[in-house]
């Protein structure tokens, strides 16, 4: 068995990471120069907008709000902010996937996996990370985010008094003061990330200590902490979802939101987690990886874009369907208006039709050139879903994607990869006392 | 069954590695090997019978295709020109609401044209009396069939061949 392997983070790799950490920082704050002087660009579109507002006005009340300007700092720092949201959402959730892929495959008792599970494994130490930053941010941003955040909202002698925000705030102010600091979110916040990184710890662990030990007795630890870890995910994937992503547009809701952004993730987590695997094997790594393996790591990823074609296509239909008010301005946001438009057909073109066509066949699958044309399509394709997700709720008509956006994704990739490859080198490449390892040699499909 | 004067030798293997190097051992001797009867997969056997991989996956496309195009057709058709219904106050074409019935078509032609393709291929069809080359191949016994029609080297040389790559019995079978 070619079970000894150690990933070397290497000079050239990390001076790679660094020029693209580099022309992130160049990019970004061209970008910022080049909103804070072009201002936001309300222009040819200002009739429609003013009319949509006025349609939506009545159930939005941030629309009405951000149309009077009462509140809020400039465009371009909210633009910053925005994005930053953006990418770190997009970003934790890769990582997060990283645990949940380890997970997945002891829950099923898989044995294909197991001479890749170090990668998804090494993904899952930007959790910390993410969840850090996500404090930061939040507390830096969350006036300019979180609509709800205001305590006028909840007064009732307030002109901006919310009914349908005081009636929710028990879920954001619960143990606190409405209005004041949303005890029970931040203590969501804290929890979630609290758990997800602990069960990494205790699964990594047991990983590593297979490694010394040998024995099956640590795959069947793993499998358990694995279990629990899923019950656990499978709750604060979703209410994480509400938190971070729907909360920005309080007044709307969405049932199926939870799976829609946990499909999301999972299916960019895939996608990165076969493109780090494809270039680790043209690096000469991973030998006992075959076009068995990628097959499998292939049809993962065309699985699940179909997969969240499902979940995008259930909550688009029942709401163009039902034809409510509170539920279509989502939608009108997102397709009728510039600078959201495009990205809302992009995201299909990307996200469903090019993976489903392109990935069909077996021999997609199995080719390494093939899958390092589709993961990264996958990828960008669904940076640009959370974008469509996030922004259009706060930035309302003055988004879009220049080059501050790009510049962001650009420095937050390199980090996630600084740290992802930096942790796959501090462990065997290999996991070196597997009880399946014989079991993946000899995959055949 | 009347007779159709095809003439078989049918090699018995006991053992699924014996059977995998006894394929490449007598293809490798230029032998025909007309197919290969086992009670169970064996993962390798196709490649080594050096089988081309199969062209159903074609086939099902095209099927899906059908549906897709069927489908959006009949609903347009329906729902557009021959008998249009405000519903909900949508357009009387409107995509969104066509594409459960189109997705369901699609799968429901791609599955149905794929087992039809199926029988057809494999000429399976109702009445039929499957031929049995020895009827232990749906017990314990991998069984190769050779047509000695197909195969210039006669029966003894055949016969040879078979016992030196692990056949544990030779028989001869007639149609």
């Amino acid at each position: 068995m070619a079970a000894d392997e150690q990933y070397i983070f290497k000079p050239e790799a990390k001076r790679n990471i660094l020029i693209l950490l580099g022309v992130g920082v160049v990019l970004f704050v061209l970008g910022i120069f080049l909103a804070k002087s072009g201002g936001h660009h309300e222009g040819a579109d200002h009739g429609t907008i003013e009319v949509t507002k006025s349609l939506v006005a009545s159930t939005e009340h941030e629309a009405a709000a951000e149309a009077g300007g009462h509140h809020g700092s400039d465009p371009w720092l909210k633009r910053i902010y925005t994005s930053l949201w953006h990418n770190n959402i997009f970003f934790a959730g890769i990582g997060i996937i990283g645990l949940f892929f380890v997970a997945i495959q002891y829950a099923a008792q898989a044995g294909w996996s197991a001479p890749i599970k170090r990668i998804p494994l090494a993904m899952g130490q930007w959790i910390p990370i993410a969840g850090v930053l996500m404090l930061i941010i939040w507390f830096v941003a969350k006036g300019d985010i979180f609509h709800w955040t205001h305590h006028d909202l909840y007064d009732p002698h307030s002109a901006d008094y919310d009914t349908i925000l005081d009636q929710k705030s028990v879920y954001f102010f619960w143990l606190g003061t409405k209005g004041g600091f949303p005890t029970f979110y931040i203590l969501r916040m804290v929890l979630f990330f609290g758990l997800w990184y602990w069960f990494y710890t205790l699964i990594r662990k047991q990983m590593l200590a297979e490694d010394i030990n040998g024995g099956t007795q640590h795959w069947y630890s793993a499998r358990k902490l694995s279990a629990v870890f899923l019950v656990i995910f499978a709750v604060s994937s979703s209410v994480a979802a509400w938190d971070w992503v729907m909360s920005i547009d309080p007044h709307w809701f969405s049932t199926m939101f939870g799976w829609y952004v946990f499909a999301s993730w999972w299916v960019t987590g895939l996608a990165v987690i076969t493109l780090i695997v494809v270039y680790l094997k043209d690096a000469g790594y991973l030998k006992m990886v075959n076009a068995n393996h990628l097959h499998d790591l292939g049809k993962f990823v065309f699985a699940f874009s179909v997969f969240w074609t499902y979940i995008w296509f259930s909550q688009f239909l029942l709401i163009y369907y039902a034809n409510i008010p509170e539920e279509t301005v989502y939608f009108v946001e997102r397709m009728k208006h510039s600078p959201y438009s495009w990205i809302f057909y992009l995201n299909l073109v990307l996200n469903f039709v090019l993976p489903f066509l392109l990935l069909m066949t077996r021999d997609a699958k199995r080719h390494m050139s093939m899958l390092k044309v589709i993961c990264p399509i996958v990828i960008v394709g669904h940076w640009f879903d959370f974008y469509n997700m996030i922004t259009p709720g706060v930035m309302q008509y003055n988004g879009g994607v220049g080059l501050l956006e790009i510049g962001l994704a650009f420095i937050f990739f390199a980090l996630f990869l600084w740290v992802a490859l930096n942790a796959l080198s501090k462990m065997p490449l290999v996991a070196k006392n597997h009880p399946m390892m014989e079991e993946s040699l000899h995959h055949h499909i | 069954m009347s007779s159709t004067g095809e003439k078989f030798l049918v090699g018995i293997f006991d053992d699924e590695d014996i059977l995998l190097h006894g394929v490449e051992g007598i293809r490798g001797k230029g032998v025909k090997i007309h197919e290969v009867y086992t009670p169970f997969p064996v993962h390798g056997l196709d490649e080594a019978l050096g089988y081309k991989r199969s062209r159903l996956p074609i086939a099902a496309f095209l099927f899906g295709l059908t549906g897709t195009i069927l489908a959006l057709v009949m609903q347009i058709w329906m729902l557009g020109f021959d008998w249009p219904m405000i519903i909900g106050g949508k357009n009387f074409v409107s995509l969104p609401p066509f594409i459960p019935v189109t997705f369901e078509l699609t799968v429901l032609l791609s599955a149905l044209g794929m087992v039809a393709t199926f029988f057809i291929v494999s000429d399976m069809k109702p009445y039929k009396t499957p031929r049995s080359y020895d009827i232990r191949s749906t017990d314990d016994k991998h069984v190769m069939a050779i047509d000695l029609t197909a195969n210039k080297m006669s029966k003894e040389e055949i016969g040879q061949i078979l016992k030196a790559n692990g056949a544990s019995e030779v028989n001869e079978k007639n149609f």
